[in-house]
């Protein structure tokens, strides 16, 4: 009984005892695991919070050279009418000179390339750029500017100048009718 | 640990006996903040500044339990109730007051307690584990007073809470879902609220717990001191008590006077006026900033700029992170074996002719504007900032000569040592 001896040894191999021991572990965190995901699942956002729906937003009383400040899933929604000189300079600027390169025609609905519909997010660290209200600060680019860390953004709402990494974001919206959007 | 020629805990009478054979509780605090405590003898004021720091830990936890009393952490009433506490509950303009200055007083103590450290290198071995847990204890005081800012629900507690998330979101790839975990949502709101109410009542208690870590640790070689010479025989302690609980009372009683000068005389001279408008998430203020804690961190958040193989946006965070978690690394940055920076003469130019003025340029354009010259300003001091730890001082412990160090603590306060002329103890004075 040579073999048996050999095998006898218990410390020598893999025992199934060895084995009792990782699926007693792996139970005891796959447990714990379990007890953990829904005290972090929890602070996602909660069942009213996505049921946040879209927005209609009219946009016939905008003038050239004005903008609305409207609500979009309780985040600031600008619509601006562009004048002329805005969409001309807009237009200007060779897109792939820009830090996120996009035109102006990308950026807008086509027969309505005058409307400019963008989050009032800044892309930088979220604040409200000023330049929608009359009388604001519009930044060194005719369009937005962030007072929080000074970013600027041109008439299309693109990224110029400051720590922002993208330009200001056109939600998904589309015109129901030729004086009223749908957003989102 | 303690010294050799500790006082010894003797309970005197029937309580105190039968409680040292059960829970020895007396005993753990004489020996710890009691006679039994052998410090050195000379320690100059800027040793207050601990007892200080947990001092205004204390206040902040007891006026804050009494807010929690008063505050509703709802988005419709969060700021409603606050101007409740102000104007109809007994003595809550004094409890608001107090807890809203005493976080001013918390970091004013904090960063001299922190700077020093700095100076006097506190942070070198063997004193690294107090030093580390140090830097926990501000990091978490951070998170603690950012959240609090938010609950009253003006405009600078929301849109605070907007940019900090923020930062979180300019995380490649996981950024963004960690933002929308963080707030609940996509925006500041009530979800937000509610839950940095919970974890503001929370984190103070964590606080605390480190800050026991953080005596433990000290407790284990003994505080430094201004020469940053070892103990070395009892002529170079006095007890703690009474010798430093007296001092630390006379310290605390200074603070208390310029503490309360503020919250009676000027309650809002360190606050934000825009944070007595209500949070309006359609309208960011003209004039936001942080907290004037915040301000040298923040500047060296906006000094990046320029994309350079990561958007300008992730360097920020990067390096304001950075800027704190690098003090991890301080106690094998700087490898001279002498303390003090009364006897490292190149030490002692960098820390007040750089770092220093480093920090309060820092500290200056996180409050101005993000317009030049601040932005170029903040860029070099920054520059500098990280320099200085990473390069000037790994650089000056291993080319400077220091000056000749006092072979003890009674030398240094007495002008000899007997135990020196005796030859009795012939250890290197380091």
């Amino acid at each position: 009984m040579a073999d048996t001896t050999a095998t006898a040894n218990p410390e020598d191999g893999v025992r199934r005892r060895d084995f009792l021991d990782i699926a007693a572990v792996s139970a005891a965190g796959i447990g714990g695991l379990a007890v953990v995901y829904p005290l972090v699942s929890q602070m996602a956002p909660s069942k009213d919070v996505l049921a946040a729906s879209s927005t209609e937003v009219d946009v016939s009383a905008i003038e050239p050279g004005q903008a609305i400040k409207a609500v979009f899933r309780k985040q600031p929604l600008f619509v601006k009418r562009l004048t002329a000189a805005e969409i001309a300079a807009a237009n200007a600027t060779p897109a792939d000179s820009l830090r996120d390169p996009q035109t102006l025609a990308e950026r807008t609905k086509e027969g309505h390339e005058d409307m400019l519909v963008t989050m009032g997010v800044c892309t930088h660290l979220g604040c409200v750029p000023l330049g929608a209200a009359e009388g604001e600060v519009k930044g060194e680019y005719g369009g937005y500017f962030c007072p929080c860390h000074g970013s600027h953004y041109d008439t299309a709402g693109r990224i110029r100048k400051g720590p922002a990494p993208t330009n200001l974001e056109v939600p998904e919206y589309e015109f129901i009718s030729d004086t009223v959007i749908q957003v989102g | 640990m303690s010294f050799p020629w500790a006082r010894q805990y003797e309970p005197k009478n029937a309580v105190t006996k039968f409680l040292d054979e059960k829970l020895p509780l007396p005993r753990l605090v004489y020996n710890a903040v009691g006679a039994g405590y052998p410090v050195p003898r000379n320690l100059s004021y800027f040793w207050n500044f601990g007892v200080l720091a947990g001092f205004f830990l204390v206040v902040q936890i007891v006026t804050g339990v009494v807010l929690a009393m008063h505050y509703a952490a709802n988005a419709q009433v969060a700021f409603a109730t606050t101007e409740h506490i102000m104007r109809d509950v007994n003595w809550g303009w004094l409890m608001r007051y107090a807890h809203a200055n005493g976080a001013s007083f918390f970091f004013i103590v904090v960063y001299l307690h922190i700077f020093r450290g700095l100076f006097y290198s506190s942070y070198k071995a063997p004193r690294e584990m107090i030093w580390l847990l140090g830097v926990v204890i501000f990091l978490l005081m951070m998170a603690t007073a950012f959240m609090g800012y938010v609950l009253p629900w003006g405009q600078m507690s929301f849109w605070g809470a907007k940019v900090i998330t923020g930062l979180f979101g300019a995380i490649p790839l996981v950024g963004e879902p960690i933002q929308v975990w963080l707030l609940g949502g996509f925006a500041p709101d009530n979800a937000s609220l509610n839950r940095f109410f919970s974890l503001h009542f929370l984190l103070p208690f964590v606080i605390a717990g480190v800050v026991i870590l953080h005596i433990w640790a000290l407790h284990i070689p003994g505080s430094s001191n201004p020469t940053g010479v070892e103990v070395k025989s009892e002529s170079d302690t006095v007890p703690f008590h009474p010798y430093y609980t007296a001092k630390d009372g006379f310290g605390l009683g200074i603070a208390l006077l310029a503490y309360f000068a503020l919250v009676f005389f000027l309650p809002n001279a360190l606050g934000h006026p825009d944070n007595y408008i209500e949070a309006n998430p359609l309208s960011t203020p003209a004039h936001i900033v942080p907290e004037w804690y915040f301000w040298p961190f923040y500047a060296i958040l906006r000094a990046f700029t320029v994309d350079f193989i990561l958007p300008a946006k992730l360097w920020g965070v990067i390096a304001m992170f950075a800027s704190i978690l690098l003090w991890f690394f301080l106690p094998w940055l700087d490898k001279s074996p002498v303390r003090s920076g009364h006897y490292r003469p190149l030490f002692r130019k960098f820390f007040w002719f750089g770092l220093i003025p480093a920090m309060i340029i820092l500290f200056i354009c996180g409050g101005a504007p993000a317009e030049e010259p601040y932005v170029m300003l903040s860029q070099i001091a920054t520059a500098y900032y990280f320099i200085h730890f990473l390069v000037i001082l790994p650089i000056i412990s291993s080319v400077e000569k220091p000056e000749e160090l006092p072979y003890s603590i009674t030398e240094a306060v007495l002008g000899s040592d007997k135990k020196m002329v005796k030859g009795e103890n012939a250890e290197p004075a380091v």
